[in-house]
């Protein structure tokens, strides 16, 4: 997937002007918010939950290679097979090597974002195998040949009506006057194409939500079964997981598991929380042959340690992309790779680099909603403020930015030369401003004037008519 | 009682660099609401800005420096007041972050922070302010700063007051703890998308049926008034602090 994070702007731009974008995008403005609300609203204990949930992690994150090692471990004590994968090229190599061992031809994918991090379709579509994604949002995108625009919900960018086109072309085998028109409708469409699929597959690859060291098992969380499908009925499943997925108890798992369905779609718990430990058992009656892991580290463990290090807590609920009003306004695909939003602005640097990624973390304006649903309290506005950091100390903000904050930086630190400047400048400027008391074009404020006006000051400065009014007050003591 | 718990508390006035530059009526209006509710107030020369624009663009050193003015100049005040929840939340929740491991700097931040107050939040919480003698005939929307909101939990506070006011009655928008878009910097280096999301406020403001808009943060203000100047609307753009002060004399924000 190419990266077009650095033409952020562009992107921005552009997905103000389409018009299908911003009446998708209205969908997202008003559903989530809403049903998250509900639904902490009825938990008193929530915010506890989020307290031991962040807790959990940052054990987890303190002590992460014991916590892998024994769940390697008791995966292979349970028939399955951990395979270490340091880079997103290595992921793909074992993923390769596992499908060509046993004759993959098709494979299904049950939704995994690490999939589309380490741009797996691709890659196993030029080796000659076929991925079809199962679950009904990324089903679609990738009819369109797209990338999702959100983490929990891939096609959120689309609307009803597109959909119904995409699948009139593809969908051939079906009378051409059929009625799409309810999003049951496609729905069920799509359930009859998959259906065949998960019987053709000879390898089903799923992601993991987490990662149990305790008993070696994975859990996934869905709402359509989709991954129920992908993972028992092909012959091999493969798990492909980050490291920071791994939580020590079952326990633990289920006390996060109560705030991520809360915080992404409003649900008391997903449709399908899925465990798997191991292939078949002898006695089990259903299951596949192989089991495999591939832990992936890609990036990850670089975090540890850092300032960054709290946005391994992550759990992808997409709770911070729901409340972003820069989201909000220009959907997912402008932040140009994987991961969008609140989220993708802290961890896109830390992935593909801050040269590369260095506008997501400035394109925020710091309202703090992100952090404020963040079930892990992950401090996101503070970890774009380290990235501004790093930036900064590298130079690699625009030259207008820089200069025009050493100029107001020089005064700011000048309190006297300051004052003297304001003294003389504001009452100018508030004359300029007329009767009207605003500016509609003003030199060197581009930016502001452009979409709205600015408001002229009053004229003299505070601390001018403050000085003025202790002078009076003295004399009247005096 | 003794003569410490008489005295009337001293407040250093943080008027921030935008109401001094660009609205001195709001520095008034809240010297009036602190010494009407018994504080002597000073605003000390030695004052500019709090930083947030260095620190918000990774400048820490300057950012740092800044701090150390602002602290200097404030430290030995009872309580240290901003009409601003952004700039009070500099303030308060990032100077001793600043300053983390630096020994008696740490310390000093810390002091500081702790004398640090949000305006309103201060007459409310910590003077006990329930009602305000101010008159003005009108229906008032209220904007939630992210700021004040977020990090320093304003909300119920100026509602309170602004339900004293005689005459003035209250519209709540949708949306009204959401963003305007201003984001200090954020509005010019990325004014497109800033303008995307306030146009989506001026939308609910204009819809919640108000013809005078408040809020607690003059950037928020001014960003919000210039958008609706340009959209034509005729709603009047205020700083709360100018309303409980019965200081409405002033043209409002961006004029009428």
């Amino acid at each position: 997937m190419q990266i077009t994070s650095p033409t952020f702007k562009a992107n921005a731009h552009e997905a103000l002007h389409d018009a299908q974008l911003q009446r998708a995008l209205g969908n997202v403005r008003s559903g989530f918010i809403h049903k998250r609300a509900k639904a902490v609203g009825a938990l008193p204990e929530f915010e506890e939950l989020r307290d031991n949930a962040k807790a959990i992690k940052d054990h987890v994150l303190e002590h992460l290679d014991i916590y892998l090692e024994t769940y390697e471990k008791k995966v292979e004590d349970a028939g399955g097979k951990v395979h270490w994968a340091e880079t997103a090229a290595e992921a793909r190599g074992i993923i390769l090597d596992i499908c060509r061992m046993n004759n993959a031809r098709t494979v299904t994918k049950g939704k995994s974002m690490l999939t589309e991090e380490i741009e797996l379709n691709d890659f196993l579509e030029a080796s000659g195998i076929q991925p079809v994604e199962t679950d009904l949002g990324e089903y679609i995108i990738q009819l369109r040949g797209e990338h999702p625009s959100h983490i929990i919900a891939p096609a959120v960018h689309l609307n009803k009506d597109q959909v119904e086109q995409d699948f009139r072309r593809v969908h051939t085998e079906f009378a051409q006057d059929r009625d799409l028109t309810e999003p049951e409708q496609l729905l069920s469409e799509a359930r009859q194409v998959l259906r065949q699929k998960y019987f053709d597959a000879d390898v089903g690859i799923t992601g993991a939500n987490f990662l149990v060291a305790e008993t070696g098992t994975s859990i996934i969380v869905t709402n359509e079964g989709n991954g129920d499908l992908t993972q028992t009925l092909p012959r091999v499943h493969i798990v492909v997981a980050s490291i920071e997925k791994v939580v020590p108890t079952l326990d633990d798992a289920a006390q996060i598991l109560r705030v991520l369905a809360r915080s992404a779609t409003g649900q008391e718990a997903s449709v399908y929380t899925t465990l798997s430990t191991g292939p078949r058992r002898d006695n089990d009656p259903d299951g596949p042959e192989e089991y495999h892991v591939i832990l992936l580290d890609n990036g990850r463990s670089a975090m540890l340690g850092t300032e960054f290090q709290d946005a391994l807590r992550c759990i992808r609920c997409g709770a911070c992309i729901n409340h972003c009003p820069v989201y909000h306004a220009v959907g997912g695909h402008a932040y140009g790779w994987v991961y969008p939003g609140p989220i993708g602005a802290v961890v896109t640097p830390s992935l593909v680099g801050v040269d590369k990624a260095g506008h997501l973390p400035n394109a925020s304006t710091f309202c703090g909603r992100c952090e404020s649903v963040c079930p892990m309290r992950i401090p996101l506005p503070k970890m774009m403020r380290h990235w501004r950091e790093k930036e900064f100390e590298r130079g690699l903000n625009p030259a207008v930015a820089r200069y025009g904050l050493k100029f107001w930086l020089w005064f700011a630190k000048r309190p006297r030369l300051y004052r003297l400047a304001t003294y003389l400048a504001m009452p100018v400027m508030g004359l300029f401003g007329g009767h009207k008391r605003r500016f509609r074009f003003l030199p060197f404020a581009g930016g502001w004037v452009r979409y709205r006006d600015l408001p002229a000051p009053e004229g003299r400065t505070f601390m001018q008519q403050w000085r003025d009014r202790q002078t009076i007050n003295q004399d009247a003591r005096g | 009682m003794n003569k410490a718990a008489s005295a009337p508390p001293r407040v250093g006035l943080f008027v921030t660099c935008l109401v001094d530059l660009f609205r001195p009526s709001v520095g008034f209006a809240a010297v009036k609401l602190m010494e009407d509710a018994g504080c002597v107030v000073e605003a000390p020369a030695a004052q500019t800005c709090c930083g947030q624009p260095a620190y918000n663009s990774g400048d820490r050193d300057d950012t740092r420096k800044i701090a150390k003015a602002t602290i200097e100049a404030f430290e030995d005040y009872d309580y240290v007041v901003a009409p601003s929840g952004s700039c009070a939340g500099t303030l308060k929740k990032h100077y001793p972050g600043l300053f983390k491991g630096d020994g008696a700097w740490e310390e000093r931040a810390q002091a500081f922070s702790d004398k640090v107050h949000e305006l309103i939040s201060f007459l409310t919480d910590t003077l006990g302010v329930t009602k305000v003698s101010a008159e003005l005939t009108g229906k008032a929307t209220y904007h939630d700063s992210c700021s004040g909101l977020r990090e320093l939990g304003i909300h119920d506070q100026p509602r309170k007051l602004i339900g004293s006011v005689k005459g003035l009655k209250l519209f709540e928008m949708d949306e009204a703890d959401v963003c305007c878009g201003f984001g200090g910097t954020f509005c010019v280096k990325y004014s497109e998308i800033s303008n995307a999301i306030v146009e989506k406020k001026t939308a609910n403001i204009v819809a919640s049926g108000a013809d005078m808009l408040l809020a607690g943060d003059l950037g928020c203000l001014m960003n919000m008034a210039g958008k609706l100047k340009r959209q034509g609307s005729d709603i009047e753009v205020r700083h709360v602090a100018e309303v409980l002060a019965d200081m409405t004399d002033q043209p409002p924000i961006g004029g009428k």
